[in-house]
């Protein structure tokens, strides 16, 4: 897809670690963690201001894939253990090691 | 790192009918029941829904079942061009089967011999009824949306459904406005067969992924 | 720090393979849900938000269906259309028809 997002497939992504009260699509279990960029999913009215009525402006969506053994401390399962989720772009921050 | 949410807030993690005072519940569930009733009355006084708008969504829930998702796998199953059609453009590919879908994003997801797929709503229940119908009472449980992302192999045992730790066991967190699909693998002993008889076998557990398409040898 | 439907990491046991088909009441809310979807008086993020903010205890009490019921009670009372007072007493009607025919709906 053309595209002018802010990520592309293969870059790697930490979720923000932080804790607002609101209507929040990032659950909490994948906060603070990383991962890699999978997709650009298209552009989005933003479910945090959409929840109250609020104006909104449209966000980038990102398929975003961790590694079982990152998210989970005692993963019980294979090495090779995934979980995907969908995520704006404004709870993403890219990886500091790049 | 995450954190890890197991060691926290137990009163939550625990069945709530040994912390529940059940005649308390009981009096609030028969509330809800005559509250809905209560709710839809007024509703359709104030001309906000009429009956028959009513009746017509519930009978279209009634007509909606896996067996439009069975249709879309077999037909990926037995043709490769469609089944790549499926993967880029999952909305197009279902609509030839003159399915629509105007308000959902539809992903479809290709289990492998390297990859299975299974999906989740972690955070409420989304799913892709326009394909599957409406949800199984488990898949809304509290038990599969929060052990699912975290013990997607225990949960899949519980289901039957055991594989090897050389298989990425890869778990789709629903958490925005795309739904997936899970195209299973064709099992052995189904060459030949037409795209009718294929969809006998396609079941709705294999399309969330906490099932396998049963082998017919 | 997560709200009560926040569930993913949590452990809710075993899980029951049941099917528990819908009863009429719950397919009538389902559709009722989607009948004011359709007509966009209330987006699917807003009901999402209204359930969220039943609270833990409620979320934890009430099944799926009761909390869309739950969810479409409060939402009609903050968007004007009904008021509590008319609930209240629409919900007591409901309720003495019930005692007295052993049916909620209206002959």
């Amino acid at each position: 897809m053309m595209t002018c997002s802010r990520y592309r497939s293969g870059d790697r992504v930490r979720v923000r670690d932080d804790y607002p009260i609101g209507h929040i699509r990032t659950p909490v279990y994948i906060r603070g963690c990383e991962g890699q960029v999978v997709r650009y999913l298209g552009h989005f009215g933003n479910p945090e201001t959409l929840a109250f009525c609020l104006p909104t402006e449209p966000r980038e969506l990102y398929k975003v894939q961790f590694r079982q053994v990152d998210v989970w401390p005692n993963y019980e399962g294979s090495l090779m253990d995934t979980v995907e989720l969908d995520l704006y772009d404004h709870w993403l921050e890219g990886d500091h090691s790049q | 790192m995450n954190h890890n949410d197991h060691d926290h807030d137990h009163d939550h993690d625990h069945d709530h009918d040994h912390d529940h005072d059940h005649q308390g519940d009981d009096k609030v569930h028969a509330y809800y029941q005559i509250l809905g009733q209560a709710l839809k009355e007024l509703l359709i006084e104030k001309g906000v829904v009429s009956a028959s708008e009513i009746r017509t969504a519930m009978e279209r829930r009634d007509t909606i079942t896996p067996a439009n998702g069975a249709k879309v796998v077999a037909r990926a199953w037995v043709d490769g061009d469609y089944r790549a059609r499926l993967l880029h453009d999952a909305n197009s590919a279902v609509a030839e089967f003159g399915i629509e879908m105007p308000t959902t994003h539809l992903v479809a997801l290709e289990n492998t011999p390297a990859v299975h797929n299974v999906v989740v709503c972690t955070l409420c229940s989304c799913y892709p009824r326009d394909l599957l119908g409406l949800p199984p009472a488990w898949y809304k449980s509290k038990a599969y949306r929060s052990r699912v992302v975290h013990s997607p192999r225990a949960v899949l045992h519980e289901f039957g459904t055991d594989l090897p730790e050389t298989i990425e066991v890869r778990v789709h967190d629903s958490t925005a406005d795309m739904r997936y699909l899970v195209i299973p693998m064709r099992p052995e002993g189904t060459d030949g067969w037409d795209e009718d008889a294929l969809r006998t076998v396609i079941t709705r557990d294999t399309m969330i992924g906490v099932s396998l398409v049963e082998s017919a040898v | 720090m997560r709200g009560p439907h926040d569930l993913g990491g949590l452990d809710f046991g075993p899980i029951d393979p049941d099917e528990h088909p819908l009863t009429f009441w719950e397919k009538q809310i389902d559709a009722i849900r989607a009948v004011i979807g359709a007509k966009k008086i209330v987006s699917t993020h807003e009901n999402r938000r209204t359930i969220e903010q039943l609270g833990h205890d409620a979320y934890d009490t009430l099944n799926y269906y009761e909390r869309w019921t739950a969810a479409l009670q409060r939402q009609m009372i903050d968007k004007g259309i009904l008021t509590q007072d008319e609930i209240d007493q629409r919900v007591a009607e409901v309720r003495h028809r019930l005692l007295e025919t052993g049916e909620m709906e209206a002959p």
